[in-house]
């Protein structure tokens, strides 16, 4: 499992689609989510998507996310193309070298905020300690720095708290590529600003980013914006 | 790594306690009916076994006449003669046969009046069938004995006076102790009269019933077959039957009935199975979206399956352990009902059907908890997630 990361760094190239289209087969008949899109990002890049509601965004997202694979052409991963990879070897890739920031935060409710952050870090170090990095840590690195909040359930967080649980989750085992839908979106502008500055430290560090916002001054944190209209790329500023 | 697959499936279920709980109740249920009908089963058996191995074995031997008389009633037509009684003798060699008559008769005990089984034979003859607990034997032809139940329910006592139906009268010299169920005779509800007086006042064409006791149990088959050898040549003349015979029947019958006993058990097992299956299949669907997210941090289908199927295993060893510590209380009272007695029940037979009925419980739940966790573990993670 570790060859699909064993490249990283060797090439500049993070992923690449080469005429990727997504369809949902529906009974009305089918959606074309993507419409054989092509598209290369590098490491380090910080990427805002933007496009109206139902163009494709959170499609794209979860392609790059490994969470799902393409209806046709080919989406090459860290020199992998993704096709040919096993539901665990996806798994493993999403685990060990993706963040996923979603725009509903996703927290588990069953377990605390420190377990939810700890969760990913568990499955990957299997040994709590041998990991180097804690969930207290990250927690930190997200800007949640009350230590009484840990214990909480995450429904007993406001949504800022959420987020920045999420943010931790998200960046507990040391992704090289952070993936955030609408990031701020459900976010009071202060919190959203403290969000965005994180994510910019971030990508300052080394991580690859991309966010998908409605939020044209959110987009402007990005160095690099794509707009998406009925799956397919209008612009692109990259 | 597996304890926070474990971990959850404990939140769980500790979510839906309710739920859970009555999941559990199902396989209590299931595990209490297994394990306590196995108990009852096994301590019948038991006790037909003991009660049996007491009276030793012994060949029955009654006149070949069909169905109605098999313990030679008094409507069989035919008998045994004095002649063929010689001859069983001789096949017999230093194995006592005992010939008697068997038969029922009214009887006056002062003012109560009833009716009561009578066997007739040789004074000489009944220590070897009977043990008087109180009084004496029969000496000569004066006197009777009687079986306990017959004593208490004519209240005889040593010294008190039965009068017959033709009216003659005998005096009770000895109340036999408790036999239980025998395959030969059953002397507990019975007098036991003295064949000479008997003889004298009834018209006898033969016996009833030979008993020939087997010094060796080994030699109870080659008995049965010189019997028959020597009697049932060209026509059945004479039917045998050792206990040994009627004991393996009767563990059969009980057999029989075990197994059908379990399979009622079974029957409750498999609605608490189904009832796990639904809680289950509720679960996943609730947790559709949680599920997408573990899938989503990078959970592998696998250990989403552990998650359920830990969450199924739960519930059948929690059942099954309360169950199974249950089914000591249920297989007290049923044998205690039934069989008047509880030494049976941490015999090493009773306590295997509450491990069986343990195994059948923890099986169901995981059984049950194969099809949800692989529904679980399959499903789409982007659906999953966008469920709500
Ligand atoms: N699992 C699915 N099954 C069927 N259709 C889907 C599925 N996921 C997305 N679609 C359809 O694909 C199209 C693109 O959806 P997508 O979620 O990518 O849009 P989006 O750009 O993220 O929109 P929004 O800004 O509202 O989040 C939409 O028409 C949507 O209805
Ligand atoms: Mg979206």
């Amino acid at each position: 499992m570790e060859t699909v990361t064993a490249t990283e760094g060797a090439d500049p190239v993070l992923l690449r689609f080469e005429e990727v289209s997504k369809v949902y087969p529906l009974p009305a008949g089918d959606v074309i989510a993507l419409d054989r899109v092509s598209l290369t990002v590098e490491r380090g890049e910080f990427i805002a998507i933007m496009g109206p509601s139902g163009s494709g965004k959170t499609t794209l997202l979860n392609l790059i996310g490994c969470l799902d694979v393409p209806s046709s052409g080919r989406l090459v991963i860290n020199s992998r193309d993704v096709a040919e990879l096993s539901d665990d070897e996806l798994t493993f890739l999403r685990r060990d070298t993706i963040g996923f920031i979603f725009q509903h935060f996703n927290l588990i409710p069953l377990l605390s905020v420190l377990e939810n952050v700890e969760y990913p870090l568990i499955l990957k170090c299997r040994d709590r300690a041998g990991c180097g990095q804690t969930p207290q840590m990250a927690l930190r690195a997200a800007g949640l720095d009350d230590e009484r909040l840990y214990t909480h359930k995450p429904n007993e967080l406001s949504g800022g708290q959420q987020q920045r649980v999420a943010i931790a989750r998200a960046l507990v085992n040391d992704p090289s590529l952070l993936l955030c839908d609408e990031p701020t979106g459900n976010l009071d502008q202060k919190t959203g600003k403290a969000i965005m500055d994180l994510l910019t430290e971030m990508n300052r560090n080394g991580k690859t980013i991309i966010m998908v916002t409605h939020d044209l001054g959110v987009a402007g944190y990005a160095t690099r914006q794509i707009q998406i209209v009925d799956g397919r790329i209008m612009e692109d500023t990259g | 790594m597996s304890l926070i697959f474990f971990d959850f499936a404990r939140r769980n279920l500790q979510r839906n306690l309710f739920r859970s709980l009555l999941a559990v109740v199902g396989i209590v249920i299931g595990v209490l009916a297994i394990s306590t009908l196995g108990i009852l089963g096994n301590s019948l058996t038991l006790s037909v076994t003991e009660s049996l191995s007491t009276v030793g074995d012994s060949l029955t031997v009654i006149p070949h006449s069909g169905a109605g008389s098999q313990f030679g009633g008094a409507t069989a037509q035919e008998k045994i003669s004095e002649r063929q009684v010689q001859d069983l003798r001789r096949v017999a060699g230093t194995n006592p046969v005992i010939p008697l008559y068997s038969t029922a008769d009214r009887i006056e005990v002062g003012t109560q009046k009833g009716v009561i089984s009578i066997y007739a034979m040789d004074p000489d003859d009944m220590p070897q069938l009977v043990t008087v607990e109180k009084g004496i034997y029969v000496r000569g032809n004066g006197g009777i004995l009687a079986g306990t139940r017959a004593a208490e329910e004519f209240k005889l006592k040593v010294g008190s006076q039965v009068r017959f139906a033709n009216g003659d009268t005998q005096r009770v010299v000895g109340i036999l102790e408790e036999r239980g169920i025998g395959f030969d005779i059953q002397p507990d509800f019975a007098l036991i009269v003295p064949s000479r007086w008997y003889e004298d006042r009834n018209e006898v064409k033969g016996y009833d019933q030979v008993i020939i006791k087997v010094h060796n149990v080994d030699e109870v088959d080659a008995l049965e077959k010189a019997i028959d050898e020597r009697f049932n040549r060209r026509e059945t003349v004479l039917d045998t039957f050792s206990s040994k015979e009627i004991l393996s029947s009767i563990q059969d019958v009980f057999g029989q009935i075990s197994t059908f006993t379990t399979a009622i058990g079974g029957i409750s097992l498999v609605v608490a199975g189904i009832s796990i299956l639904n809680v289950m299949m509720m679960s996943v669907t609730e947790r559709t979206k949680e599920i997408g997210i573990l899938r989503s941090v990078g959970t592998l289908r696998n250990e989403v399956r552990k998650i359920f199927i830990y969450e199924a295993l739960m519930l059948g060893l929690i059942g099954s352990v309360l169950g199974g510590l249950l089914s000591f209380g249920g297989g007290y009272l049923i044998s205690l009902l039934i069989l008047q007695t509880t030494e049976y029940l941490f015999d090493p037979t009773s306590l295997s059907s509450i491990a069986l009925g343990m195994g059948f419980g923890i099986g169901t739940a995981l059984l049950s908890g194969l099809y949800p966790a692989w529904k679980a573990s399959n499903l789409n993670p982007i659906e999953a997630l966008r469920f709500e």
